[in-house]
């Protein structure tokens, strides 16, 4: 665990350094705030004032607490692995005593931990000034969206690992990837709720991991699952994917690193 | 200086070898083809659940959104396949490549651009033409000979107000260099917000994304235009017709622009 706890804090000060990307990625947060709220405000509007169980107070909320996840949960490209697959750093990797997975995933939730304030703060403070917020006033939703947020970026990690290994057959990973993040932004709740896909498209995504990375936090940060069946579910759902994608990742590894060749150096 | 090669014969070649490079690893191209037509898909996708759940958004039924959506990407992919290179310059400014571009006699802006034409990028441009002739079929236009001669004109326009973008937020890495990221914002959410009736932006918003980042004049006020619909506070209907003179002028701020950005660039010798 020392070892584990050592990838965290390094992943979380390797990404404190980057102080002006971070400012400017908040800024386009905020940016995208402003506009999908303006888009879903209007589409409750339009709807007759309710629309899926969100009225224009909860889809403000929605969209603002979405944007104020995302950095961390990274719905984004992500080929850091990869690209250590195709030059064969990854043997450095492979080669420490602990685990190639579990030291990803120790430094994944480092650099959510940093990412997490200076990415949700300003879009948040920005959303409450202008559109203002509808937050819940319990500490229930709080505490038990934190612990769904640590789940979705695990999930989200554990998924874009799954992907990266695929580098070990493919020499290109720019396509599978844009697919997967093109996948993820449409079912995960980021671009519109996932309550107002129509219903085969929510099938779809349902049999999914995608809405266990943005959808549930942010159902449970918004106040909208309030009951305690309805939060214990939420975190039930995201439990499974993230068994399920961790342990897709752990048989998919060990199937590649058979095929390593490690030439001396 | 007879013996002296033209510029335009310098960007054939430049352009040729880029052109070929791009397509000799046809594997890639493709997979990247597809990446962006699913791209495209993706955008239509928000369209469509949006629909599927009501009749109308920002004052623009179906048809009306369907103009405004597809007039915006044809804009758009157009711009991005010619300019979206503008992305590297942060890079070529840090690496110092920027200054072995400087020393060769041809414009610093036509060698950024035609340094990644990016003929991917142009596959969304096709596709997304071929939607909108497909849209226009069932859109009802009353068409005019000024209607027509609009409607050909927005897409040469509509690239041209995103390549001004692309422009100044190239030119605005000279001052930015470490917050690079920050005019995605303006660059990618002015093509968000260019997809979209400009009626669903709150007044400052609706404003900002029409005169300062000139979203709404790539798809939404060419529509009001062609269908002779009214326009949201702010807005006024007959702005459409200025689109052509907007996509000009836009193009002219952003050369100045980078003119000045280049003007204020020191070298560090690289």
């Amino acid at each position: 665990m020392p070892v584990l706890w050592a990838f965290a804090v390094g992943g979380f000060r390797r990404f404190s350094r980057y102080r002006a990307a971070t400012v400017a990625g908040a800024f386009t947060n905020t940016v995208f705030g402003l506009l999908r709220a303006s888009v879903t405000t209007a589409v409750v509007a339009s709807a007759g004032g309710t629309l899926g169980g969100y009225d224009t107070a909860s889809v403000i909320t929605y969209a603002w607490l979405s944007q104020a996840v995302i950095a961390a949960v990274h719905v984004f490209a992500w080929t850091e692995l990869a690209e250590r697959i195709r030059t064969g750093d990854i043997v450095t990797d492979l080669s420490r005593p602990v685990d190639l997975q579990w030291q990803w995933l120790a430094a994944d939730l480092g650099r959510a931990g940093f990412v997490l304030i200076p990415r949700a703060l300003p879009p948040l403070a920005v959303g409450a000034l202008t559109f203002g917020m509808n937050l819940p006033t319990a500490p229930g939703p709080y505490l038990f969206g934190l612990v769904s947020l640590v789940l979705a970026v695990a999930i989200s990690f554990a998924c874009r690992f799954l992907l990266n290994l695929a580098a070990f057959w493919l020499l290109d990973l720019r396509g599978p990837m844009t697919l997967y993040v093109i996948v993820n932004n449409l079912l995960c709740g980021l671009l519109l709720p996932v309550w107002w896909l129509p219903d085969w498209l929510r099938t779809v995504a349902a049999a999914t991991p995608f809405p266990s990375m943005v959808q549930a936090p942010v159902d449970l940060l918004g106040g909208r699952v309030t009951t305690p069946g309805q939060m214990a579910q939420t975190l039930a759902v995201q439990a499974v994917w993230l068994a399920l994608s961790l342990l897709a990742g752990r048989w998919v590894l060990a199937r590649a690193t058979r095929r390593v060749v490690i030439q001396g150096g | 200086m007879a013996d002296r090669p033209s510029a335009w014969s310098a960007y054939r070649a430049v352009l040729g070898a880029r052109l070929r490079a791009q397509t000799a690893y046809r594997g890639s191209f493709a997979m990247e083809v597809a990446g962006n037509l699913a791209n495209s898909g993706l955008e239509f996708a928000e369209i469509y659940v949006i629909f599927h759940n009501v009749r109308a958004l920002g004052g623009l039924d179906l048809k009306a959104s369907l103009l405004v959506f597809t007039l915006s990407r044809v804009g758009f992919s157009l711009a991005d396949g010619m300019a979206g290179s503008m992305d590297e310059v942060p890079r070529l400014v840090r690496s110092g490549t920027l200054e072995v571009l400087m020393l060769r006699p041809l414009s610093l802006l036509g060698q950024i651009v035609t340094a990644d034409l990016a003929l991917r990028r142009f596959g969304r441009a096709v596709l997304a033409l071929g939607v909108l002739a497909v849209v226009l079929r069932i859109v009802p236009v009353p068409w005019t000979p000024a209607r027509v001669a609009l409607l050909v004109a927005t897409p040469v326009a509509g690239a041209a107000l995103f390549t001004a973008l692309f422009i100044v937020a190239g030119a605005v890495q000279f001052w930015l260099v470490d917050g690079a990221e920050a005019t995605n914002a303006f660059t990618y959410g002015g093509s968000y917000a260019a997809t979209y009736s400009a009626a669903v932006l709150p007044l400052p918003l609706r404003v900002f994304f029409s005169f300062v980042v000139p979203a709404a004049f790539v798809g939404y006020l060419p529509t009001l235009a062609l269908l002779g619909l009214p326009g949201p506070a702010g807005l006024p209907a007959w702005l459409g017709w200025w689109v052509p003179a907007a996509g000009a002028a836009a193009l002219g701020l952003a050369l100045l622009a980078w003119r000045a950005g280049v003007r204020r660039y020191t070298g560090a010798g690289g």
